[in-house]
């Protein structure tokens, strides 16, 4: 092999390992999103906004010198009670109206966020100060930063996390049970307004998380939200929207394919390639990779 | 006079936008978001015709030519887009719609020949007031004979109940398909008025916010109402020329001033202003749900 093709391997592997560690925070809104999906049906288009929000509470509690895990609890339960806000005041009162309102409720919230966030705060992208000092790992020609590294585990350690909520708690009992069948769930005695509001506030928070995570890699601004809330529903249904372990596979996807697409041949086809994937996905097997058919009924 | 002559254009092509989109979402209830994208479609295809093919002749035939370039390109796209996009439903075809539209714009940005990310220029000046309101009234008549037409009928029962619908021996997948390529191609015809009489276009112009300021004219208005779709339209494109003279500070709230309104409507009267009832309609062609 000459040495150009083994180059080419060896930024192969880079973009995969950068695609990974992206696919991460793709991973963790995702499950936000799916969770929201899973119970109530509605596609929340805000999803990306409460990570923004969680991302500027987790910025302003850095900017006041406080320390990073503060700053990570800020983001979290920042964006969690502005989903909280926003369900019982936007999302509840038409729930029972049908999907396309709640749809168009949930865009007219999303932009409402980003442009009033854009007049509030400003528009320029703010740095975040650093706290964590970077070091890089060497493995041959690829570089891993433990930032990488750390995103990576916190993924698979929040993935866990949710396993275990869903299946051994009463609250994930109960969350099941509804999204399977709401009305069902009610005569049970569930709290089904609670549940939800719960659901919503654990898929913002994670959200709020992911916020200020990239917030730390990237910038904190405003339309941070946009695409990012738009490419992790794209990999919420590329796994099998409502399937919790198929949001976090479509996020790895969607993650590895973008950077390995913007490295190999043209970054600005970055945002084209999870539309490519959505849409092939949704000719293929509109239901997800994970996802199970479901037959119309009359 | 130059600037409410202007304002005036807007209203049109807008006016024509809205119409388009009121035929796939309100008429035959398939949830579109990505209605800018046939808009961009249409605008770039007569650029091109207007930059690189024009012929030496009068001005007004070079702009039926374009405006039939705009429309064959947009409802090509239409048909392209709507053979996958439309064996889905609800949410799942919004997303997609989306995700095409991006696509599109993607693709505009990334062709060098038409611009790219600096925007396409030098376009002829063809547009006229008499051709944006011309097309308006036929835009207009159109929608409202097709509301009383067979075909009208069809994809607005399809709308109501689409198993009622099938069973009543309607193919779904033809009349929703005829009904995609016909919206898309007028909004192709309002992307090649846009074209002419801004002179320069740029892919950002038809972004996913376009799309959904399109939406929210249609939805103010009443989602399968023609006057409600035109009434939407001019608020809609009126209102930030308002706020303009009232303040100009007032003027950059204008998003967060059409997303607010697009929740408050939501939450206090879904069906828009007029519901999917006109303004002045007899009972005997009442089309509307009947409860």
């Amino acid at each position: 092999m000459s040495q150009d093709t083994i180059y080419f391997f060896w930024d192969c592997l880079q973009y995969l390992i950068n695609g990974i560690a992206q696919g991460s925070l793709y991973a963790i809104v995702a499950l936000g999103y799916t969770m929201v999906y899973g119970i109530i049906r509605l596609v929340n288009f805000a999803h990306g906004e409460f990570l923004m929000l969680g991302a500027f509470c987790g910025y302003f509690a850095l900017k006041m010198n406080l320390p990073m895990p503060v700053a990570i609890i800020a983001s979290m339960l920042g964006a969690g009670i502005v989903a909280l806000i926003v369900e019982r005041a936007l999302y509840r009162p038409i729930r029972n109206e049908g999907r396309i309102p709640a749809l168009i409720t949930a865009i007219g919230a999303s932009l409402f966020f980003q442009y009033t966030g854009q007049l509030i705060f400003g528009a320029d992208p703010k740095t975040v100060p650093p706290v964590f000092t970077e070091v890089i790992f060497n493995f041959g020609e690829i570089n891993v930063s433990n930032i990488q590294v750390f995103i990576f585990i916190l993924t698979l350690f929040i993935l866990l996390f949710l396993w275990w909520l869903t299946r051994f708690t009463k609250i994930g009992v109960a969350m099941r049970a509804t999204s399977y069948n709401l009305k069902a769930a009610e005569l049970m005695g569930i709290n089904t307004n609670r549940i939800i509001a719960f659901t919503f506030f654990l898929g913002a928070s994670l959200s709020g998380l992911a916020g200020i995570l990239m917030g730390y890699t990237m910038s904190v601004e405003p339309m941070m939200g946009m695409s990012l809330g738009l490419k992790a529903f794209v990999a919420a249904v590329v796994g099998g929207i409502g399937v919790i372990p198929g949001a976090a596979l479509g996020g790895f996807i969607l993650g590895i394919a973008e950077n390995m697409i913007a490295g190999v041949y043209k970054s600005s086809f970055r945002d084209g390639v999870s539309f490519f994937i959505l849409i092939l996905i949704l000719l293929i097997k509109p239901s997800g990779i994970l996802g199970k058919n479901v037959k119309e009924k009359v | 006079m130059d600037y409410y002559l202007q304002i005036l254009t807007n209203v049109g092509i807008f006016i024509t936008l809205t119409l388009s989109l009121n035929l796939i979402n309100g008429y035959c209830g398939q949830f579109s978001l990505g209605h800018a994208g046939f808009w961009g479609v249409g605008a770039y295809a007569s650029a091109v015709y207007g930059v690189f093919f024009a012929l030496p002749v009068d001005p007004a035939l070079n702009m039926f030519i374009s405006i039939l370039i705009g429309f064959s390109a947009a409802a090509l796209c239409g048909l392209l887009i709507g053979i996958p996009c439309l064996r889905l439903k609800g949410d799942y075809l919004a997303i997609a719609t989306i995700g095409f539209s991006e696509i599109l714009r993607i693709i505009i940005m990334n062709t060098e020949s038409i611009g790219g990310p600096r925007g396409f220029t030098n376009i002829p000046k063809w547009t006229t007031s008499y051709w944006v309101w011309g097309l308006v009234i036929v835009t207009t008549i159109f929608m409202l004979n097709l509301k009383r037409s067979a075909f009208g009928r069809a994809i607005i029962s399809i709308r109501e109940d689409e198993i009622a619908a099938e069973t009543m021996g309607i193919n779904l997948f033809h009349f929703k398909l005829f009904s995609f390529i016909i919206g898309a191609g007028i909004a192709g015809i309002a992307g090649s008025l846009v074209a002419h009489d801004q002179q320069f276009l740029h892919p950002n112009n038809f972004n996913f916010m376009w799309s959904v300021c399109i939406l929210v004219m249609v939805i103010l208005g009443g989602q399968g109402s023609v006057t409600g779709s035109i009434v939407g339209a001019i608020i809609l494109t009126i209102l930030p020329e308002v706020l303009k003279m009232i303040n100009s500070d007032v003027a950059t709230w204008r998003v967060s001033i059409y997303s607010a309104l697009m929740i408050i409507l939501m939450l206090t009267r879904p069906q828009g202003i007029f519901g999917p009832h006109e303004l002045f309609e007899k009972k005997k062609f009442q089309s509307g749900r009947v409860s």
